[in-house]
């Protein structure tokens, strides 16, 4: 077939209305396969009527409208037991103008809560927000996260059951259950991010999209969640992250640390965004996690250099983030951050406590920032072993020979 | 939608037969369990309940052709029992786990939320 206005108009309607038509079926009918099912047959229908009509003024309402007969009609044609009777009791005419005139967001944002239930397994909630609230190929997510495309299929299969037989809904939770939900959700959204962010394995081209994906998504919520400040702290600590991303690796795909980084590549606009998004979530006073680490992140992203950075305020928030979610890691963190305020001693004094536990005996990052505190205190011989180990410890074949380079050169 | 909230121990037996003779003497009296069951019933939502003896004393019926097998003994030897249950009729599954959260059970218990599946032939025998 030709390639023409009307089909790409398509594909564009497509990736920005399919999220919005499913999570609408959805709700309505109680069981997101069904929906997924009557889309499916919607966009068909689209595919082979605009092409020759052109794309309606209202696309979205279109595929809605089309999407919700075709699940009518299947529900006629198998008379499947799977649909709540009360809601096809509904099915009339003037149900079809409400679903036109119903806002699409709040029905995203409805799915949103549904894939991200805690009732749901944690390693499924996050492909089924790629995919239902993304709108991600079960391909793409399945190449992202180095599972097999069956097995992915598999445990979305699974998870829909779940979802229609134990009665999870699709809709925004009571205001009692709101904020513990949210949690769930803001864990999710930053997964996929950092599942991008950290490259951990898997095709880097698809790994930079799960940022963009993990963005959109914060956007998404944000936008629907305005008061919530630390949505809008997740955002922001998103943004900032991203602002590094053409700084972060260099030529060979070899990541680039933070101190060699050329920050005239860091993004201004997305730095721009960050701290605008940040400053407002904290003047309404309601401080968190993810409002925290955005904090930090936008003082590496105001310094002029690593020298020029405010170390000490950066330590404090470290201090901050470790008291309210106390993780060696955190601890870490803060380690480098007190080696640059106060020296390479006060930061190695805060890293004995989680060299001794060897609760992060595995963790590259741990072993690098006992290096590079070593080598400024002076220990050298110390440093190379520590170097050896992060070098040992790193997943990542690029990430590894870098700490391998700074092994030999230490 | 009806719901089972299975209330299980994963205590050791004798801890076990400790649970299920302390909820038989507090049967004499009202607790905390008598206070939850009036709150789920003035709640409009509570369809049963029960409270099930030792499992040491359970007889298994097995299918063997057409045999009947009786004997001595739960199904299936497992660290967890089956203490007892309820089942409640509320909208959605959110519903079910703030039931199951009140719950005054005790370190060591756990409370399995289960659906009811509907609109089955059988049911219709029930009205």
């Amino acid at each position: 077939m030709a390639e023409g206005p009307g089909l790409s108009d398509l594909e564009h309607a497509f990736r920005a209305e399919w999220g919005a038509v499913v999570a609408t079926l959805a709700r309505r009918l109680g069981d997101l396969q069904a929906a997924e099912d009557a889309a499916a047959e919607a966009f068909a229908a689209a595919a082979a009527a605009w092409p020759e009509t052109g794309v309606p003024p209202n696309p979205g309402g279109w595929l809605t409208v089309t999407a919700w007969r075709k699940a009518i009609d299947a529900h006629r044609a198998t008379r499947a037991a799977a649909v709540d009777p009360r809601v096809l009791s509904e099915v009339t005419a003037a149900e079809e103008a409400d679903v036109t005139g119903k806002p699409l967001g709040d029905d995203r944002l409805g799915m949103i809560f549904a894939c991200c239930h805690p009732a749901l397994a944690l390693e499924v909630r996050v492909p089924m927000t790629l995919r239902y609230v993304a709108g991600l190929t079960t391909k793409e997510i399945a190449a992202a996260f180095l599972v097999p495309e069956a097995t992915l299929a598999q445990r979305l299969v699974r998870a829909k059951r779940k979802i229609r037989e134990s009665g999870i809904r699709f809709e925004v939770p009571a205001s009692a259950r709101l904020a513990e939900r949210l949690v769930s959700v803001r864990t999710v959204v930053y997964l996929v991010f950092n599942e991008g962010f950290a490259a951990t394995g898997g095709d880097a081209l698809i790994r930079g999209e799960l940022c963009e994906e993990a963005i959109w998504l914060g956007r998404l919520l944000h936008s629907l969640l305005p008061a919530d400040a630390e949505t809008a702290g997740l955002l922001a600590l998103m943004l900032l992250h991203h602002s590094r991303a053409a700084a972060r690796t260099g030529q060979s795909g070899k990541p680039v640390p933070l101190a060699e980084q050329d920050r005239s590549r860091w993004d201004a606009a997305l730095i721009a965004e960050g701290t605008r998004l940040l400053d407002e979530a904290l003047a309404r006073r309601s401080p968190g996690t993810y409002q925290l680490q955005a904090a930090i992140a936008a003082l590496h992203a105001a310094a002029p250099s690593v020298t020029g950075t405010d170390w000490p305020q950066i330590a404090l928030l470290y201090g901050s983030l470790a008291r309210l979610d106390p993780s060696p890691v955190v601890t870490v963190n803060r380690a480098v951050a007190v080696g640059m305020a106060d020296g390479p001693l006060a930061g190695l004094a805060v890293l004995e406590p989680v060299l001794a536990s060897g609760a992060l005996d595995g963790y590259a990052p741990l072993h690098a920032a006992h290096a590079s505190l070593l080598q400024k205190a002076g220990y050298s011989e110390r440093a190379r072993g520590a170097w050896a180990r992060a070098a040992e410890t790193s997943a990542v074949p690029a990430l590894r020979d870098e700490l391998l380079r700074r092994h030999e050169n230490s | 939608m009806k719901y089972a909230l299975l209330i299980y121990t994963t205590a050791a037996a004798e801890e076990y037969a400790a649970a299920v003779t302390a909820g038989r003497q507090a049967a004499t009296g009202p607790g905390p369990w008598t206070e939850y069951t009036q709150a789920a019933r003035d709640a409009g939502v509570l369809l049963g309940a029960e409270q099930l003896t030792h499992t040491e004393t359970a007889t298994s019926v097995r299918f063997r052709g057409e045999d009947r097998l009786i004997t001595d003994g739960p199904f299936m030897e497992t660290k967890e029992h089956l203490l007892g249950f309820y089942l409640i009729d509320v909208a959605d599954l959110d519903a079910a786990l703030d039931w199951a959260g009140r719950m005054p059970v005790r370190e060591g218990q756990i409370v399995e939320v289960r659906a009811a599946l509907s609109g089955m032939a059988w049911q219709k025998v029930l009205g």
